[in-house]
């Protein structure tokens, strides 16, 4: 059995003697004793470490680990450096709390710090926050801070990703907020239902760029128009992106938030990932969960603390701006230190390349068969109409080890290409869909 | 210290990716006017300055770290590493089922055991922290009542002992908080309980053991009192550490909980997370649970929606690689290590209580469970010191504070959570600290609102901060 407790048993029957007591059983005198556990827990016998990292090792086995990954839709397969793990792999970083003691903290209290100027660099907004769960809840949020009295309908684009759309759904049906999701159409945002809506009572629009099919949409207008009925704008932006692209601060966006599992985090079967979220400086006090702030110490010297704290839980209790409390400090780390190592031309190559070679990979795939979907502009995704059934395409180039786009409908496919994706290996994939198709 | 925008040289910067072989269309996309400010940096810097930030962090391995309600236990390093296994780290959660059995056995297994230490039935992985399983469960219990037609419900109950998550994740899931006052024993006041339930009630919200460290031997009356009402009974495992394989929340008549795999099971919480808050439930509420259900089928396992389920909270399967680690760490221990771990935690409390009690006031001077609670309000009356002052001489000497001005119901209150990774020697050690520091502030009490004096910054200027933010590098 493994256990982690420093101290024999003969140690503890010592400590027990200290505090009076002659039995284990005496410390729990408080619980009733119909309500105590008669039978053992219904677990495993306790395995040593040897037998564990056995027993683990033949569960991961267990997984497929592509070697060539075309799929995206909110999980992103890039090159993380080597620098990122060793950094936030360092045990101070690893095993502390929440900084709730500044002093002690000052290295996190700054990595957060230089996070989310790094994040308002990317967005071109004024603030944002410590991170919170991951993008859907990111977006869930921010939705939550543009609701107030006279405004409470939350409206959300049919082009973002559908995993989010159905986080808000839910976040929605705690707070009672009335959900209005508009048609797509083509693809894009259509503004046109936007227009038609009763707009006296909308708080926000929600859009994504790129959508879950990976366009462009086109934000500035679509910020004029939500401006002109008195509502916000909240953009989702795949980080990435942001290297190359319009940013929300440039579209005209109050509020930006996304998923940066994108910057150095792995896939990791969906988390823990990091929702990312920023604002104008005027939407900052209604800003969920931790924010760092610069000040200074006793001596006049440089730190950084927590701040805005009025806002939180752990004062504000039922009048809070959000019940946030652990967020996803590490996973920001995380991806500050890949910003830090990327620079921002290394952040602007990444994104070039996913974008050239997703282009690549679409005239690849169109030169044997499948047709594009939606017209426009595309970043690094796009949808196809195969020439075959979607589901049996990807389950056989599954088994010549190539993880294809999401089928998405019954010929319909989701493709992603990154960095990681070079040419060579988009030309094997064709040659693997050739051998499929024939 | 140097920011990191502070360092480095424009044009500097690490050679990561190699030149896209694909032609380049990039031209056509509609592009930000300049490049975002990164930093431009060397590898040796960029890895000096964290390595520099890492010196200015207390982590539990830096030392004791007894912050009350916490539970910052060690971290099993054969947890890290089952966590970034490739067969873990590289699965896209949008594989198919078949391709990503192992990634459902481990969802699988982590619900099942976490159902047989709370008595619970069923379970989701989906919240990522503690607040945000108590989100869910309200959720849970909201879709309930609204199931049955019993929309009046709206009322949640919360003890005035309770995190502040509690109300504020009332507040979210739409209900209106009702807060009741705890008795003198700083457990639930069954007349205030008696006379704040009826037909509107939706659930009562509670920690047991609750925020000053004692089990409430009312328990099973306060759960039969909610349940008479037609409310349901949520259990805020915050502090499940005391009693996991002792007794279970399921027996004690909770109908849903969540638990803090960055508490109790030991995974590690990154400065603030990552963590992880599973959800676990009566049979009754299984069909509401959001995300994936993990069934098995066949030799193998698949992946399907609940059927009445709330929607989805988040993205994916929650915080998975945290699962794998509070995983491991349940295998390690298993049915005999857990209850052992549990026990060790109430023992070092209780221990360490005993050895401070001649010296610092008790707010309650009985046997505790996993924490308890001292009080410095007569310090504080007496000679102007506060258990701000307390703490931050603490920090001079390598301790993490104890967690401080909590719960609400205890003045001038420093919550002290040793957990059961601490050896004696170390207990003592940080006793005779916590003893010298009560001297020192009976001799020289004005000094001690300088301490500390050590640290890399002393006391900052909190109010400044947040008068005039300042929230990024400009």
């Amino acid at each position: 059995m493994g256990s982690y407790l420093p101290s024999t048993k003969e140690e503890r029957l010592d400590m027990l003697h200290a505090i009076g007591m002659n039995s284990f059983d005496e410390l729990y005198a408080d619980i009733p004793e119909k309500l105590r556990c008669r039978e053992p827990l219904a677990l495993p016998e306790g395995l040593s470490e040897l037998e564990l990292s056995r027993k683990i090792e033949e569960i991961a086995a267990k997984n497929v680990r592509f070697a060539h990954i075309f799929r995206g839709a909110g999980a992103y397969h890039h090159y993380i450096p080597a620098i990122v793990k060793q950094v936030t792999s360092k045990e101070e970083f690893v095993t502390a709390y929440t900084p709730y003691q500044a002093e002690i903290s000052q290295g996190i209290l700054q990595s957060i710090f230089e996070y989310q100027t790094m994040i308002c660099e990317l967005t071109g907004m004024d603030a944002s926050n410590a991170s919170v769960y991951d993008g859907a809840t990111a977006a869930a949020e921010a939705t939550a801070m543009c609701r107030d009295r006279k405004r409470k309908t939350v409206v959300v684009s049919g082009s973002v990703d559908p995993k989010v759309i159905s986080v808000i759904k839910t976040y929605c049906f705690g707070s009672g907020a009335p959900l209005v999701i508009l048609p797509e159409k083509d693809g894009r945002t259509d503004m046109d239902a936007w227009a038609a809506l009763d707009l006296s009572d909308a708080a926000c629009l929600l859009i994504q760029s790129p959508n879950y099919y990976g366009l462009i949409e086109d934000g500035a207008a679509i910020a004029d128009a939500v401006h002109a009925a008195g509502a916000k704008l909240i953009m989702s932006c795949n980080p990435v992106a942001l290297g190359l692209l319009k940013t929300p601060a440039e579209c005209g966006a109050d509020i930006a938030v996304g998923e940066g599992q994108p910057l150095g985090l792995p896939l990791g079967f969906g988390g823990p990932y990091l929702g990312y979220m920023a604002m104008t400086k005027d939407m900052m006090r209604k800003l969920p969960g931790r924010i760092v702030g610069q000040t200074v110490d006793a001596d006049g010297k440089r730190g950084y603390v927590l701040t805005l704290q009025a806002r939180e839980q752990h004062i504000r209790r039922e009048k809070a701006s959000s019940n946030i409390c652990s967020n996803e400090a590490l996973c920001a780390m995380t991806a500050a230190v890949y910003l830090a190592a990327m620079g921002g031309a290394g952040l602007e190559k990444a994104a070039k390349s996913s974008m050239n070679n997703a282009h690549y990979l679409l005239s690849a795939l169109e030169s044997v068969g499948f047709v594009r979907k939606y017209e426009g502009e595309f970043f690094h995704e796009f949808v196809t109409i195969c020439p075959c059934d979607a589901n049996e395409l990807a389950k056989k180039l599954a088994k010549k080890g190539y993880l294809s786009g999401l089928p998405t409908g019954e010929r319909e496919m989701l493709w992603c290409a990154t960095e990681m994706n070079s040419v060579g290996e988009i030309d094997g994939l064709i040659a693997a869909i050739k051998e499929v198709l024939a | 210290m140097k920011l990191i925008f502070e360092m480095g040289a424009p044009g500097r910067g690490c050679d990561l990716l190699p030149d896209c072989q694909a032609p380049d269309v990039s031209g056509k996309a509609t592009r930000r006017a300049a490049r975002p400010r990164l930093p431009e940096v060397s590898e040796t810097e960029l890895s000096r300055h964290y390595t520099e930030l890492a010196k200015q962090v207390h982590g539990v391995n830096d030392g004791f770290y007894p912050l009350g309600s916490c539970t910052m236990k060690y971290n099993p390093k054969i947890d890290e590493q089952a966590a970034a296994l490739p067969g873990f780290s590289q699965i896209h959660p949008l594989q198919d089922a078949a391709d990503a059995q192992g990634c459902l056995e481990v969802i699988h297994k982590t619900e099942n055991a976490l159902c047989a230490i709370t008595g619970m039935d069923a379970c989701t992985l989906q919240p990522a922290a503690g607040a945000h399983g108590e989100f869910t469960g309200l959720l849970l219990i909201k879709a309930y009542h609204v199931s049955r037609g019993d929309e009046k419900r709206r009322k949640i109950i919360v003890p005035d002992s309770a995190h502040g998550t509690n109300p504020a994740s009332g507040a979210m899931a739409g209900f209106d908080v009702i807060n009741i006052v705890s008795d003198e024993n700083g457990c639930v006041d069954l007349a205030a309980l008696r006379a704040a339930v009826g037909e509107d009630t939706a659930g009562l919200m509670l920690t047991n053991p609750n925020t000053v460290g004692l089990f409430d031997p009312n328990i099973a009356e306060i759960t039969r009192i909610v349940h008479e009402a037609g409310g349901l009974c949520y259990y805020d495992g915050a502090n499940l550490n005391a009693i996991m394989g002792i007794a279970r929340p399921g027996d004690m008549g909770f109908d849903v909980m969540h638990l803090n795999l960055h508490k109790t099971f030991s995974t590690p919480h990154g400065g603030g997370g990552p963590g992880s808050g599973p959800v676990a439930c009566k049979h009754f509420l299984a069909d509401f649970l959001p995300g994936m259900r993990v069934v098995e089928s066949g030799d193998g396992y698949e992946a399907m929606r609940a059927k009445q389920s709330i929607g989805d909270m988040h993205g994916f399967y929650g915080n998975f690689l945290v699962v794998v680690r509070a995983l491991c760490y349940i295998m390690s221990l298993g049915r005999e290590g857990i209850p052992e771990a549990a026990t060790g935690a109430v023992l070092n409390a209780n221990y360490m209580m005993h050895e401070l009690k001649p010296y610092y006031h008790m707010a309650y001077d009985r046997t505790c469970m996993h924490e308890f609670v001292m009080t410095l309000e007569h310090e504080k009356h007496e000679r102007n010191v506060s258990a701000l002052d307390i703490a931050k001489a603490l920090l001079d000497h390598g301790i993490h504070p104890p967690t401080m001005y909590f719960p609400l119901i205890v003045h001038e209150a420093l919550m002290i959570e040793p957990t059961e990774t601490e050896s004696r020697e170390t207990i003592d050690e940080a006793v005779r600290i916590f003893i010298e520091v009560l001297k020192q502030s009976e001799k020289t009490p004005e000094q001690m609102h300088a301490y500390p004096q050590q640290t890399p910054v002393r006391r900052l200027d909190e109010v400044t901060a947040a008068r005039k933010p300042v929230v990024r590098y400009d």
